[in-house]
């Protein structure tokens, strides 16, 4: 813990030191005029895009629909809920934690399996835009798609080195405490495999949301990648930022979450000390 | 022989052969006769290389032996079972489940009702101090006290046979001794039947009625020790310290031949 708390001051002082500088130097040359607006807009110009872009486009109207649908009816967030869903659609389509599990836990499926899997992994899923749109044409299947695919192979082979690597002492253990079967797996190799699985929930997502905003910027007519492209075919620079910077933001607070889960879930491991 | 004369363990003319990835023959156990009754405490004393965690797996049921006849509880042991329950060096918990949580897992396997469940762990939990540290993962606890909840939890099976794989080989001296009267005491207690692997000398003849002295490989048994003294055993005694002696001059001949093998293969 920290003594008093100065720590914690001084910390943050240090953390927002160079965003401050960048952003106070950027915004002083847009300023003074050695930037073009339509090149780089100033900060504030972003800001207030953003705000813009949050916020709902028209006044209230009891009529059509409650307050609360009011609130939530501007871009941004109407493009942030179109992203997620495609994200957290093909992330449970794609899984790969089933095959996983399966290739870690039978040999001989990880013998007939893996040569493919090996083949394939080193495509990127971006690769696939061609045949995505061949075989499902626009909208949210080829987006579904991509991004499955995204999520599938880091889950797919962080679940078997997962498995695989469950150290024997703890299945020896097990039997010997009289499990097996379904027992063993669910409450042993399961849990044994829990950190690697976790780590490959983490990559796969990771991927996801880079592939949601390709996928976005090709296949479909919402969500943040469509709406950062729109933005530059009407030379909006300042939406462009600021789009961008929603990107950003959304993915920060799900990787956290998916950390504070992570810690969580693993709060035995050996690795998270508790104080 | 009645029931109760009949040995808990039987090892007769038992075997074991390793293959190794060269296609290398190692006999690592050879015509291995023992019989341990029901109640005894027995020692499997030698230097590593010897056999005795090999012996102890294969009547956990971990490996077959490869020739031989081996009887626990009068049956045929083909695999694992909670009627031998196994202490190993490494603890062996479950990292991901609590201290309670880890000796109530041989209890659900079995099916005992919730609430039998819970009172059995509770009893365990005080009967090895640990009742403070339910609610803790073995992350958090020291190798003493991990070695106390492996205990507890195979004490929960209610196991007639107790394996123990030098399970305070990692631990400093004086909770090793901690540990020792512990289980000498659970030992009498619950009149369990133990067999301990180790190579420590003092403690094969603190603990055991008899320490069977194995030979380094191929593991045979070279010579049954009984220990008479009576317990408690005070380590300084004379009588102590003669056995003392005349293990260690045993154990030492093996352990020669264990280091003339390793300069000679390198």
């Amino acid at each position: 813990m920290n003594p008093g708390g100065d720590g914690t001051g001084k910390k943050l002082v240090q953390a927002l030191l160079v965003p401050v500088a960048v952003l106070a130097l950027w915004e002083g040359l847009s300023r003074a005029g050695f930037i073009n607006p339509l090149i780089l807009p100033s900060p504030t110009k972003v800001a207030l895009r953003w705000w813009g872009y949050l916020t709902p486009l028209k006044a209230y109207d009891p009529a059509d629909g409650t307050w609360l649908k009011w609130l939530v009816s501007g871009e941004l967030l109407q493009d942030a809920a179109a992203s997620l869903y495609r994200v957290f659609a093909g992330f449970f389509i794609g899984g790969g934690l089933g095959l996983g599990l399966l290739m870690g836990v039978s040999n001989t499926a990880y013998r007939l399996l893996n040569p493919l899997v090996q083949i394939l992994r080193p495509i990127p899923p971006i690769a696939y835009i061609p045949l995505a749109i061949l075989w499902f044409g626009l909208g949210n299947p080829p987006a579904f798609f991509l991004i499955s695919l995204g999520a599938f192979f880091p889950i797919l082979l962080n679940t078997i080195a997962g498995v695989r690597n469950v150290d024997d002492i703890y299945v020896r253990a097990a039997r010997n405490l009289g499990a097996g079967g379904p027992v063993m797996f669910r409450r042993v190799i399961l849990p044994a495999a829990a950190p690697h699985i976790l780590t490959g929930v983490r990559v796969g997502y990771g991927v996801a949301f880079i592939v949601v905003i390709v996928a976005e910027m090709i296949a479909v007519n919402s969500g943040l990648g469509y709406r950062i492209l729109e933005a530059r075919e009407f030379f909006w620079p300042d939406k462009i930022l600021a789009g961008m910077i929603t990107i950003g933001l959304i993915g920060l607070g799900i990787d956290t979450a998916l950390n504070r889960l992570s810690n969580h879930l693993l709060r035995w491991h050996r690795s998270l000390e508790t104080s | 022989m009645s029931a109760t004369d009949a040995p808990r363990i039987l090892v007769e003319r038992v075997g074991k052969v390793f293959r190794s990835p060269d296609g290398q023959e190692v006999v690592a156990l050879r015509d291995i006769d023992l019989a341990v009754r029901a109640g005894e405490f027995v020692c499997l004393l030698g230097p590593s290389g010897c056999g005795k965690s090999t012996l102890l797996n294969v009547i956990a049921g971990f490996s077959l032996p490869t020739s031989g006849t081996l009887l626990a509880n009068g049956r045929p042991v083909t695999e694992p079972g909670p009627d031998r329950a196994m202490v190993f060096q490494e603890y062996a918990l479950f990292p991901w489940m609590t201290v309670s949580r880890n000796v109530a897992f041989g209890l659900e396997i079995k099916g005992e009702a919730r609430e039998t469940i819970d009172r059995k762990v509770a009893e365990l939990l005080t009967l090895l101090s640990l009742t403070e540290f339910a609610n803790r993962f073995p992350k958090d606890l020291s190798g003493g006290m991990r070695q106390r909840v492996a205990i507890a939890r195979v004490l929960a099976l209610d196991a007639p046979i107790l394996l123990m794989d030098e399970p305070f080989g990692a631990l400093d001296a004086l909770t090793r001794r901690n540990l020792q009267d512990e289980v000498l005491r659970i030992w009498t207690e619950f009149q369990k039947t133990i067999l301990f692997v180790t190579h420590g000398i003092e403690e094969s003849i603190y603990l055991a009625d008899r320490v069977v002295v194995m030979t380094y490989r191929p593991g045979t048994v070279k010579t049954v020790v009984p220990i008479t003294i009576p317990r408690p055993r005070d380590t300084a005694s004379p009588e102590f310290n003669a056995l003392k002696r005349r293990l260690t001059d045993l154990v030492m001949e093996e352990q020669r031949r264990h280091e003339e093998d390793e300069i000679r293969t390198g």
